[in-house]
């Protein structure tokens, strides 16, 4: 009886439950939902104030205006030859700079690799990541065209930098889950650092890294199409050039030929990376 | 012959794993390590070849002082310790023959180690280990297409294959069922014959240990408290290894330290109610 009494107390007092919230409390959730409420409409308004119904009419007749002019794509023989160059100038950048950016990624990522790079190595290593990736891809690409001038010497000094920050990080992430037992056995039969990395560590690596190059190309083609338009290299340089002569016909077909370039290259990256994983 | 002479463990995270443990291993005898999960037995296996750095005390095998050594001259010696793990811990994407050499990385180049390229009595050696251990003709299997029997076959060859003066094994059937557990704890007693070496097997399957073992090292909460014959472990032996106290009115002479024997009269009486004595 004393029991059922105990329980009943319990029951009336301290069983009601409610979903606990990750703010803490559950006024502090609807403060913040309330806010951010405030904060849209605060944008929208602040932004439209000086947007006038007219303004927004006269918007969407030059976009349809434009998109008249785009079609059909202006494919004159010459245009043509302009684009197929300046594409190949284009893959070839996303080539090399995935190749050179690679290259400069693999010591970092393996410095940056916390279970088999030593402490300070690690720290260093992870520290040009964070900076790496810091800076977005046109800002590098402006800088590199002022230090090396306009042309695709720059584009690629861009597109390389950028794959560093990508790939030494997610490669190091890989190389963070391998399995560590393998190389644990490798050190217990005496083989030095360089061998327990080759014998044991590489090899549970090596289709990511197949798989992590590829796509980082794919990225990288989509990237050198951008990257002429600040002087960089590549198809951009003629997109860029096309819009400021009023050429939309040819911007147009400029404009296929990337998205026909870039699908091309994601799906033969997409193929590769099922193969190899 | 390996020697440990006061051997104790302090984790960073302040757990005493061992309490100074001292013993002597030669000849060919069979060494079981039995005990409660978590008295130390694979930290004292790991403390022989320094995969875990001991706090203090010394470890010394055929007089070379193992704990005195810096890492270079560490990784000289552990060419002539073969280890075993519970979970293999093979390169799973490697073929069994790279499993195996890989305990003869301790004597080849790194440029060798890169190419796989190892000295052919090396392979030889390895396909007659193979042969032993029941694994003809598996050379050019990958590990993971391997059962646990045969992965833990791959590990015992791979240690083997060192040609080592002593051969630890931690937890060697731990990860395997009954009938493999007695093929792998076979196989480990007819190498140790074959070869003239001794060996150290952490085990928490009692009954294994009895069968296979020579004599038996019983670890409690890090301390030694049981060494000597197989013969000599009884139901009173067992009890003080497993639960840190003897049954009341018995002894035996191999109890490492004698405190751990002595029973207070608190202590006897409950013991008394618990086996109905």
């Amino acid at each position: 009886m004393a029991t059922g009494d105990r329980h009943a107390d319990v029951g009336s007092t301290d069983r009601t439950w409610r979903r606990p919230t990750a703010f803490g409390s559950h006024r502090l959730k609807w403060a913040v939902y309330v806010g951010a409420m405030l904060f849209v409409l605060w944008s929208l308004v602040s932004l439209l104030s000086g947007v006038s119904l007219g303004r927004v009419l006269t918007g969407v007749n030059n976009g349809v205006l434009l998109l008249e002019a785009m079609v059909p794509p202006n494919t004159a023989s010459e245009n043509v030859d302009r684009v197929v160059g300046y594409m190949g100038e284009t893959i070839a950048m996303a080539f090399v700079a995935t190749f050179t950016g690679v290259l400069i990624s693999v010591p970092i990522a393996f410095g940056a690799a916390e279970n088999i790079a030593p402490r300070p190595i690690y720290y260093l290593n992870r520290g040009i990541i964070s900076i790496t990736r810091a800076i977005d891809e046109l800002i590098i690409a402006i800088i590199a065209v002022k230090a090396v001038g306009v042309g695709p010497l720059a584009g690629i000094i861009a597109i390389s930098y950028l794959t560093i920050g990508f790939f030494s990080k997610l490669f190091a992430e890989d190389i963070e889950d391998i399995d560590m037992g393998a190389k644990e056995a490798i050190d217990a039969a005496g083989a030095s650092r360089f061998q327990t990395l080759v014998y044991a560590v590489i090899p549970q690596v090596a289709p990511r890294f197949i798989g992590l190059t590829v796509y980082r190309w794919d990225i990288n083609i989509r990237s050198s199409t951008i990257i002429g338009i600040v002087g960089a290299g590549g198809i951009g340089t003629l997109l860029l050039r096309a819009f400021e002569r009023y050429e939309f016909d040819f911007a147009a077909l400029i404009l296929f030929s990337i998205i026909a370039v870039v699908l091309v290259g994601e799906l033969f990256s997409a193929y590769i990376r099922r193969r190899v994983q | 012959m390996l020697e440990v002479t006061n051997l104790r463990k302090v984790y960073p995270t302040g757990d005493e794993a061992l309490t100074g443990v001292s013993t002597a291993i030669e000849g060919n005898e069979i060494v079981a390590m039995i005990g409660p999960s978590g008295a130390g037995k694979s930290t004292f296996i790991r403390c022989v070849n320094k995969l875990t750095e001991p706090t203090d005390g010394e470890v010394s095998l055929n007089g070379t002082e193992l704990t005195a050594l810096d890492s270079r001259e560490m990784k000289a010696a552990r060419r002539n310790i073969g280890m075993v793990f519970q979970e293999y811990n093979l390169v799973e994407r490697h073929t069994v023959m790279e499993n195996v050499l890989s305990g003869r990385l301790g004597y080849v180049s790194n440029w060798a180690a890169l190419r796989r390229k190892f000295p052919q009595e090396d392979v030889e050696l390895a396909y007659d280990i193979l042969e032993t251990v029941g694994l003809g003709g598996m050379e050019n299997k990958r590990a993971d297409e391997l059962s646990g029997g045969q992965r833990q076959r791959v590990g015992i060859a791979r240690a083997v294959v060192q040609e080592p003066t002593i051969l630890l094994a931690d937890e060697p059937t731990s990860s395997l069922d009954p009938e493999t557990s007695h093929a792998v704890m076979e196989l480990l007693t007819e190498i140790a014959a074959e070869r003239n070496i001794p060996v150290l097997i952490n085990i928490h399957e009692v009954h294994l240990a009895v069968e296979y073992a020579d004599r038996i090292l019983g670890l409690h909460d890090g301390t030694l408290v049981f060494d000597g014959p197989t013969t000599d472990l009884d139901e009173n032996a067992k009890d003080v290894i497993y639960r840190g106290e003897a049954i009341a009115g018995e002894s035996s002479s191999n109890f490492v330290d004698e405190s751990d024997t002595v029973t207070d009269d608190a202590e006897r009486t409950e013991r008394s109610a618990i086996t109905g004595d």
